[in-house]
């Protein structure tokens, strides 16, 4: 009697539980599922989105390697945006939010200042800073050369467009310094005062006291942003197309990554080769060298931040 | 040689107040600084917008002329209203179907024991890492083909209706920080899971439902890539980012108008988030802070 209701209790909690998952077990299934299965099934195949798919083996794999032109490009510049921009971020994040921890006048003022460029949504920033940034009339480099500064081409020049994507995204620096703000402010003071005593100076208390408690949420930025590094495609998009002069809108081809492939990120590839060309075998392909970055990038995250997993309860 | 302790203390206590002093500026010369960096190119596009088209094409920053008529060309483009409704419809309708599929898991994922509930977390935050191009193709396919929906923001709109990984995540995050006490004494007293939801954990809820709401809210907002996908063929589908961009490109010389519209596209961000500063600085701490 007992073991029957037991059981009848287990399987309606079952059910119940069931039941609360089930719109994102259908979700899981639909978006993620199906289309990654359908992704491995197409790189495989040479199909252009109308005639019938044929298998070709590896083809679209080795095309993507050694043929396509724009792959190793994107690659590279993905690999530099994570390697600079992801460290800049995080190092000027650490840095505005350990100097609003110093303000003693208006630091509720300065911290609405500096948090707003993470509200302009990444379309009209990227807008905005295309204009600031132009070499004709941009006041950016009317400002440099009323200082008598060298005025450089930004984002019309291959090896200033990524610095001025970099610019753009230290910019809207405001998430990442809330964060870190937030975990500064959360560093117990009796253990500045004790290293106080012991004669640390600022940059030893830096070192010693403030990094070490903060260490966890640095590196959860770290990977947080080559995460979102692996997915930048709006801003160096917009920039690379605003830059060039072309006009936007339905069907409308432009250079992929102009100036001179400098903008290309591997997220734009997939776009590249699917939406432009129409050849989806290859795109899947470059999806997939993408699907592996980035699990690769969160298995990452999961060891060394199990907290994320583990219910507190 | 007794009045030589007191001068030296109130010498070192004047070089402490010096240091103190000198800190202070230093401090906020600094902040001052940074706030340019932050603040200055506001102020350029501002100008800019409100520019004469003649001087828009020179390199003079201060407008000699106060074009306010600007925004209103802008306003009255063909499309820009459209492009307006179009964007609140897939934050909104979007909004509430994301935040209203993802609480019950969230709930679930917060507050039962069930086997597999770890698999299924790693499983929600691989979903939220994966870049979105990663399935795009099949995505396309099977929206423009299999349901001819292409051309419009369905296919953006209706997937949230089954989950979203990232308002999933942060509302967990959030619903771990109530305690399990307040859904157990429900429970004794005779209340069914679900009432216990709706009744008693998510009116505690409501800063962290807000602070996902309008994180969801900007998502779609900002969104450029789905809206490039789905809707590029049909400009009676565009969205603001999507509009923006293709109004650059009609208005080449123009960066009056085009800073104009700019200044229209982030203003209501800026002003909501005057309004809902609270509930948008602990969204993002959500996503850090906790674990």
């Amino acid at each position: 009697m007992r073991t029957v209701s037991a059981a009848a209790r287990r399987r309606r909690s079952a059910l119940r539980t069931l039941g609360f998952l089930s719109p994102w077990l259908l979700g899981l299934g639909i978006f993620f599922g199906y289309p990654l299965a359908a992704t491995v099934y197409f790189s495989f195949m040479k199909y252009d989105g109308f005639t019938d798919p044929v298998w070709t083996g590896f083809d679209n794999w080795s095309y993507v390697f050694t043929d396509y032109p724009f792959f190793w490009p994107a690659l590279g510049n993905t690999l530099w945006l994570v390697a600079v921009m992801v460290t800049l971020r995080v190092a000027f994040g650490l840095g505005v939010g350990l100097l609003l921890t110093k303000i003693k006048t208006g630091a509720g003022v300065f911290r609405t200042l500096f948090y707003l460029p993470y509200l302009a949504p990444p379309v009209a920033a990227t807008v905005a800073f295309a204009f600031l940034l132009n070499p004709g009339t941009g006041p950016a480099n009317t400002v440099l050369d009323a200082l008598g500064l060298p005025q450089p081409g930004w984002f019309n020049d291959a090896s200033w467009s990524k610095p001025a994507l970099t610019l753009l995204a230290l910019w809207g620096i405001g998430d990442l310094m809330v964060i870190f703000l937030a975990s500064l402010l959360d560093v117990p003071k009796e253990q500045y005062e004790a290293a106080e005593l012991d004669g640390a100076g600022p940059w030893a208390r830096f070192r010693y006291v403030t990094l070490p408690n903060i260490s966890p949420i640095v590196l959860f930025a770290v990977v947080t942003g080559v995460i979102e590094t692996l997915q930048y495609y709006t801003q160096p998009m917009v920039a690379s197309k605003v830059a060039s002069g072309v006009i936007g809108g339905s069907g409308q081809h432009f250079e992929p990554g102009y100036p001179e492939k400098s903008t290309l990120t591997v997220p734009q590839t997939v776009y590249h080769l699917g939406f432009q060309r129409f050849d989806t075998g290859a795109a899947c392909v470059v999806a997939l060298v993408l699907f592996a970055i980035a699990m690769a990038c969160t298995a990452l995250l999961m060891r060394r931040g199990r907290g994320f997993l583990t219910a507190e309860d | 040689m007794t009045p030589t302790p007191t001068r030296t203390s109130a010498a070192s206590r004047n070089a402490a107040a010096r240091r103190a002093a000198l800190h202070w500026v230093g401090v906020h010369a600094l902040a001052v600084a940074a706030s340019l960096f932050f603040v200055l190119p506001f102020v350029f596009v501002l100008l800019t917008a409100l520019m004469s088209d003649s001087q828009a094409l020179t390199r003079d920053l201060w407008p000699h002329t106060w074009e306010w008529g600007n925004f209103r060309t802008v306003w009255e483009t063909p499309g820009f209203l459209t492009w307006w409704r179009n964007t609140l419809l897939y934050a909104g309708l979007g909004t509430v179907l994301a935040v209203g599929s993802s609480i019950p898991v969230a709930y679930a994922l917060a507050k039962f024991r069930f086997r597999g509930r770890n698999a299924m977390m790693l499983l929600v935050i691989a979903a939220m890492m994966l870049p979105p191009q990663v399935v795009i193709v099949p995505m396309y396919l099977f929206w423009a083909r299999q349901l001819d929906l292409s051309g419009s923001l369905w296919p953006l709109i209706i997937p949230f209706a089954f989950g979203n990984p990232f308002t999933i995540f942060l509302l967990r995050q959030f619903l771990l920080t109530i305690p399990r006490e307040y859904t157990e004494a429900a429970r004794i007293d005779g209340c069914g899971e679900f009432r216990a939801m709706v009744r008693i954990v998510l009116p505690m809820a409501k800063p962290g439902i807000a602070a996902v709401s309008l994180f969801h809210f900007f998502y779609c907002w900002n969104d450029y890539f789905g809206p490039q996908i789905y809707a590029s063929e049909n400009p009676g589908a565009w969205t603001l980012s999507y509009g923006l961009e293709s109004f650059k490109g009609a208005h080449q010389t123009d960066w009056n108008l085009t800073m104009a519209a700019t200044v229209l596209v982030m203003a209501p961000v800026i002003l909501v988030f005057f309004f809902a500063q609270r509930a948008f600085i602990e969204g993002v701490t959500l996503t850090g802070v906790k674990g």
